[in-house]
């Protein structure tokens, strides 16, 4: 809502500075965005009239023209190379030492030999927004209206000696977009007196019923209708006063009574309709819904297909106006009409903002019927109109009203108890203080006893209705600033986080210290992104949650991986030239449970590495593979708490390259995959290098997390330490072999490890060498020599048993 | 034999001290001094010697004994410290050189402004609560005193699933879900940290974004402790100099509503280009619970009372670092992720 003071001070006398209003209103929830100053930095224009244009004898493309600025010497030479100037046109003139907003100092100046003293200017010159002009003057030279009297100072002739408020109001001070309602809000805030206009009645009905009706047949939809009806119009421009309280406000000029409509509307809130009252079929209103594929052209000049949630305006046979959104084509006030039926009427907000949402039609009537206007206002608003339309003489007011208004609303009256309010707030504030409050915002108020009111509250505040929002007037005018600081006295609590958030601060903290770096993409991603990972129709990812409103094909589905993001992002930053990535999200996957069901919200843990480790003055570039990754992860169950894990080679992940993938077993149950991504994939993703990437569920690892890990005695005895290196066919892997070995070890076998595995001289093809180290330990005692012996003679022969592998 | 060995002592004293290295002090120790040693030897003529004499000449051999091995201790430490000093000499690194790469990560910077503000709160009692992402519109609105066709459905244009699920349009339905979990327990005292998703996407709106929701319900809740608790967040957040300003706003869930303004802390209160020369950026939103959300969560709302707030992590991260454009937080530009 743009607030203009000039004409705020017409209903109320203000004695603060801009900034003081500004910081009342914003410190009461009515917040000031901007406070924009017309006409800031201009001096020395004034209105002109041209009285002579005569081309340049040097120059084409400019004119000489002379200019009365009301000044008893002669006229002022001036060039301009504007096109739209014309003899007898009033324009602003910047005379010599003028000064406008983003401009220098106007000075004689000489144009090809002639000289020139000022300079006509155009709208944008003087920090006005040209959209609303006519073409040839948002390109050209500003015109003044006709009327316009001599060398009077340009803020004058145009309003820019104002200041305009830009209110952000929030959607239950809808009573604010009306200039008089915020005039009395700063009346209850400042104690400033105020001045509304006197309304007069309309008289009695006799004459008017004989010349039209009003029937609202869905009266769900319209609680209220008034009409009344002017004759003798004579549509002209509006004065300049009317012209500019409607630009300050941000709307244009139409024509007189279009004007008035929306100076009410502004003023009172309450949206205006005027209909050509003898294009209107039998003189008849009719609120109805419209019927299906009815339909209607608007002010607009386009056809609009109407469907039965829509409320219109009917006259007898058709449609004339889509309530409170626009009006129809056909009955608009033309230059022709002669008698005019005005509306004001309370449409029900949701439907409104329905309607207007469908046709795409948003209006400043729309949006005021959306968020809720004053039912008690229709009335009054419509005689206001009556009495300006008069006013302007721009026609007569037919005696009396049409007022349909089925279910007058009961008043709202408020139980409310000052101990509460203080209760609430915290505060100490005395009964009397919050009569004074109530009493201020013109709320009336019965004390029944000591700590009861019955409040009444204006039909303008639709947002009180409750004794709460009683309580949040009472802290809004007693100043939130001045309610007191405290800490809670509540009761101690032991601050608690879930397990699964615990898990993924860990998860987080030990893949950081692993070099990882964290990425956050959008929980949805497009469905295209199962093509590019090349899933069959049937892979369980694919099922997932579509969304019905995506604002585009690339965030149209909830993820149920997290390999989609983990890749773009990859491929985003490999273009940009950073080849080495080590990256991980942590985020929740989506998993249907059917349509009229919450998916379940799996936490689910990615991480991708491609490139290397970059190389140092003293260390090699390190490339990643399959192991680097596989390493990652390994040591992050191990920080988990994680036991009892197994890799099984699979090529069921068509996403993956087929021979480097494995699923991730815990406790028998697969909880994701580790693998380099196929080929195919990467070129999906325009990436020609090679990526490996893990996907897990976290929530199976919860128990081992949560486990409380036991001390074990360190050993008193020493360990034997022995090395075996077999030589097995290549096809066995080394899950089988360490398998054995750890069966066969039994508990003596405190530790193994693969320290190599060898190919070629000496290995026969198709075979491999792989030396493990073997540690023999135990608690009770110092094994011996011959013990030992037997338990790695046992591996060696069981493993040859097994594999057919042979001690190299 | 008494000139002799004198001849030793001389000799050995100053070859002993003439010697360069500790090899050479090595060979010179046995030759004067070791079992074959020109001591040793003449000592063997002792025999010859007459009684009297041996006595006066075992003195002698013992003295020069004594003599020559502390020139030969105090040698081998010059030698020593010598070799040392050289050894160290020879060992000199360029120290300036980067030392070796050892890689650690980085969390979003999101992820560090979650954590803080969760450490913040946890440090005042609360528990960490969470909501689903994908949510029914009961919670996400009605719970919350939004019914249908509420005006202030549109402040929020939400993605749909069904009619009734939809993406959370904030994390505000979990305050309704934790409290329909614990009444008539009390208090109720949590913040809910998550991701939140509104059809917007321009320079200043992502779709998905993230919010910490806080609420405190007990006996005896009032605004002053919404200020206080608040007012220690901010310091605890942005600087223990930083003051708030509650303005009255407007939110359907709780009344009286108000947006909380922090003192600008780049400029300290003065105006700057941060705080477009108010002094004040505004950082969160709050209020008291509406007693119509503690009815439909079941609390009787004459019994007791309650404060919730709501803030944007993204807008908290970027004041916090100077960031200016909201998309390099999605980007997940490596050079933008290891800055945090």
């Amino acid at each position: 809502m743009q607030v203009s003071l000039k004409w705020l001070k017409d209903y109320i006398d203000l004695n603060l500075s801009t900034e003081e209003l500004a910081n009342y209103l914003t410190m009461a929830g009515l917040e000031v965005d901007s406070i924009n100053k017309l006409g800031e930095g201009i001096s020395k224009v004034v209105s002109g009239e041209i009285l002579e244009v005569k081309p340049h004898p040097n120059a084409d493309k400019l004119v000489v023209c002379a200019v009365n600025v009301g000044q008893e010497n002669a006229p002022l030479t001036i060039v301009t190379g504007a096109p739209n100037v014309r003899p007898g046109m009033k324009v602003p003139v910047a005379i010599v030492g003028a000064k406008l907003p983003d401009g220098p100092q106007i000075k004689k100046a000489v144009f090809r030999g002639i000289e020139s003293y000022g300079m006509l200017c155009s709208a944008q010159e003087l920090g006005i927004d040209p959209t609303g002009l006519p073409a040839e003057e948002r390109e050209g030279i500003m015109s003044l209206p006709p009327s316009t009297p001599l060398g009077i100072p340009i803020q004058e002739v145009l309003g820019l000696d104002d200041e305009v408020l830009e209110l952000e109001l929030t959607p239950n001070r809808s009573d604010c977009l009306g200039m008089i309602n915020i005039a009395r809000e700063i009346g209850a805030l400042t104690s400033a007196s105020l001045k509304l206009p006197k309304i007069s009645h309309e008289g009695n009905n006799d004459v008017i019923d004989q010349m039209a009706s009003v029937e609202i047949v869905d009266s769900d939809l319209c609680r209220r209708y008034v009409a009344r009806i002017i004759k003798d119009v004579k549509i002209e421009p509006s004065p300049l006063w009317l012209q500019q309280r409607l630009q300050a406000a941000g709307m244009r000029s139409i024509n007189n009574i279009v004007d008035v409509t929306n100076f009410v509307m502004l003023e009172m809130g309450q949206p205006l309709h005027a209909f050509d009252y003898d294009k209107l079929e039998e003189h008849k209103i009719i609120v109805r819904r419209a019927k299906e594929n009815e339909t209607i052209v608007t002010l607009d000049g386009i056809q609009r297909k109407l469907d039965k949630d829509m409320l219109i305006i009917a006259d007898a046979t058709k449609p004339v106006a889509i309530a409170g959104v626009m009006g129809g084509f056909d009955t608009e006030v033309t230059s022709e009409t002669n008698t005019i039926l005005l509306e004001s009427a309370f449409f029900e907000g949701a439907s409104i903002r329905k309607t207007s949402r469908k046709l795409g039609l948003r209006s400043e009537a729309s949006s005021r019927f959306e968020k809720g206007i004053n039912l008690d206002g229709s009335l009054e608003a419509i005689n206001r109109a009556v009495d300006l339309i008069e006013e302007l003489g721009a026609g007569v007011a037919v005696p009396g009203k049409i007022d349909v208004f089925p279910s007058k609303p009961e008043k709202v009256v408020i139980k409310f108890r000052p101990s509460r309010a203080n209760y609430i707030l915290g505060t100490d504030i005395s009964s009397q203080q919050m009569l004074k409050y109530f009493k201020s915002l013109s709320f009336e108020c019965v004390q029944e006893n000591n700590d009861l009111f019955l409040v009444t509250v204006p039909s303008y505040r639709r947002d009180i209705t409750l004794e709460i929002d009683l309580v949040e007037e009472i802290a809004r005018l007693y100043g939130y600033s001045n309610i007191p600081t405290t800490l809670p006295q509540s009761t101690m609590t032991q601050s608690k986080k879930t397990s699964i958030q615990a898990l993924e601060e860990k998860v987080k903290n030990t893949l950081v210290g692993m070099g990882m770096k964290e990425i956050i993409t959008y929980s949805f991603i497009g469905s295209k992104s199962f093509d590019k990972l090349r899933l069959k129709d049937s892979h369980p990812w694919r099922n997932c949650i579509e969304i019905k409103n995506p604002l585009s094909d690339d965030q149209n589905v909830m993820r149920t991986t997290l390999i989609p993001g983990l890749m773009e992002i990859a491929s985003k930053n490999i273009h940009r030239r950073q080849l080495n990535l080590c990256l991980f999200e942590s985020g929740n996957v989506f998993i249907p449970q059917g349509s009229n069901h919450l998916p379940l919200e799996e936490p689910h843990i990615a991480a991708l590495v491609t490139g290397g480790l970059g190389k140092a003055w003293n260390t090699s570039f390190e490339k990643f593979d399959f192991y680097y990754l596989k390493g990652v992860l390994e040591q992050l169950f191990s920080q988990l708490n994680q036991g009892n894990i197994n890799f099984i080679p699979t090529k069921n992940y068509s996403s993956f390259h087929p021979g480097r993938t494995a699923e991730i077993v815990i406790n028998d149950e697969v909880i994701g995959v580790i693998g380099e991504i196929h080929p195919l994939v990467l070129e999906e993703y325009d990436v020609d290098q090679k990526i490996w990437l893990f996907e897990l569920n976290l929530s199976p690892l919860l128990s081992g997390f949560s486990k409380i890990k036991e001390f074990e005695p360190l050993p008193k005895y020493p360990p034997v330490e022995r090395d075996m290196a077999i030589i097995v066919p290549e096809q066995v892997i080394t899950s089988q072999v360490d398998q054995k070995i750890a069966a066969v070890g039994g508990k003596y076998l405190i530790q193994y490890h693969l320290f190599d595995i060898y190919r070629g001289e000496q290995i026969p093809k198709g075979f491999k060498s792989m030396a493990y180290n073997m540690i023999y330990q135990a608690q009770d005692r110092t094994l011996t020599d011959k013990e030992v012996s037997d338990i790695h003679n046992r591996i060696q022969q069981e493993l040859q048993a097994s594999f057919g592998a042979k001690l190299r | 034999m008494r000139e002799e060995l004198l001849k030793i002592q001389e000799q050995g004293s100053v070859e002993l001290n003439n010697a360069q290295s500790l090899e050479e002090l090595n060979q010179l120790r046995i030759k004067y001094l070791g079992k074959k040693g020109l001591l040793t030897q003449v000592l063997r003529g002792m025999g010859s010697l007459e009684a009297s004499e041996r006595p006066i000449v075992g003195q002698l051999a013992n003295e020069i004994r004594d003599s020559l091995e502390q020139c030969l201790a105090a040698k081998n430490k010059y030698l020593q410290e010598k070799a040392l000093l050289l050894r160290l000499e020879e060992e000199v690194i360029d120290v300036t050189l980067p030392g070796r790469p050892i890689k650690f990560g980085n969390k979003h910077p999101l992820t560090l402004i979650l954590e803080e503000i969760k450490g913040i709160f946890t440090g005042m009692g609360f528990t960490v609560a969470d909501g689903p992402e994908v949510e029914l519109d009961y919670y996400n609105f009605e719970a919350l005193n939004i019914p249908k066709d509420h005006p202030a459905r549109d402040m929020q244009d939400s993605f749909y699933i069904t009619d009734e699920i939809l993406l959370r349009t904030h994390t505000s339905p979990v305050q309704a879900r934790v409290m329909q979990a614990m009444t008539p327990e009390l208090p109720v005292k949590i913040i809910a940290p998550g991701k939140v998703f509104r059809r917007d996407d321009d320079a200043t709106h992502s779709p998905m974004f993230h919010q910490v929701e806080g609420l405190l319900v007990d006996n005896k809740i009032t605004f002053a402790d919404l200020k206080g608790t608040l007012l220690s967040f901010v310091r605890q957040m942005f600087g223990s100099d930083r003051q708030i300003r509650l303005r009255p706003s407007y939110f359907p869930f709780t009344e009286p509503s108000a947006e909380v303004d922090v003192s600008c802390f780049n400029c300290g209160g003065q105006g700057c280009r941060v705080c477009k020369d108010t002094g004040w950026i505004e950082i969160l939103g709050s209020g008291m619970v509406h007693p119509n959300v503690l009815q439909m969560s079941g609390y009787n709302p004459e019994q007791v009372t309650g404060f919730a707030f709501g803030m944007g992590v993204e807008r908290i991260a970027m004041l916090k670092y100077g960031i200016d454009d909201l998309r390099l937080l999605f980007e997940n530009d490596v050079r933008f992720l290891s800055q945090f």
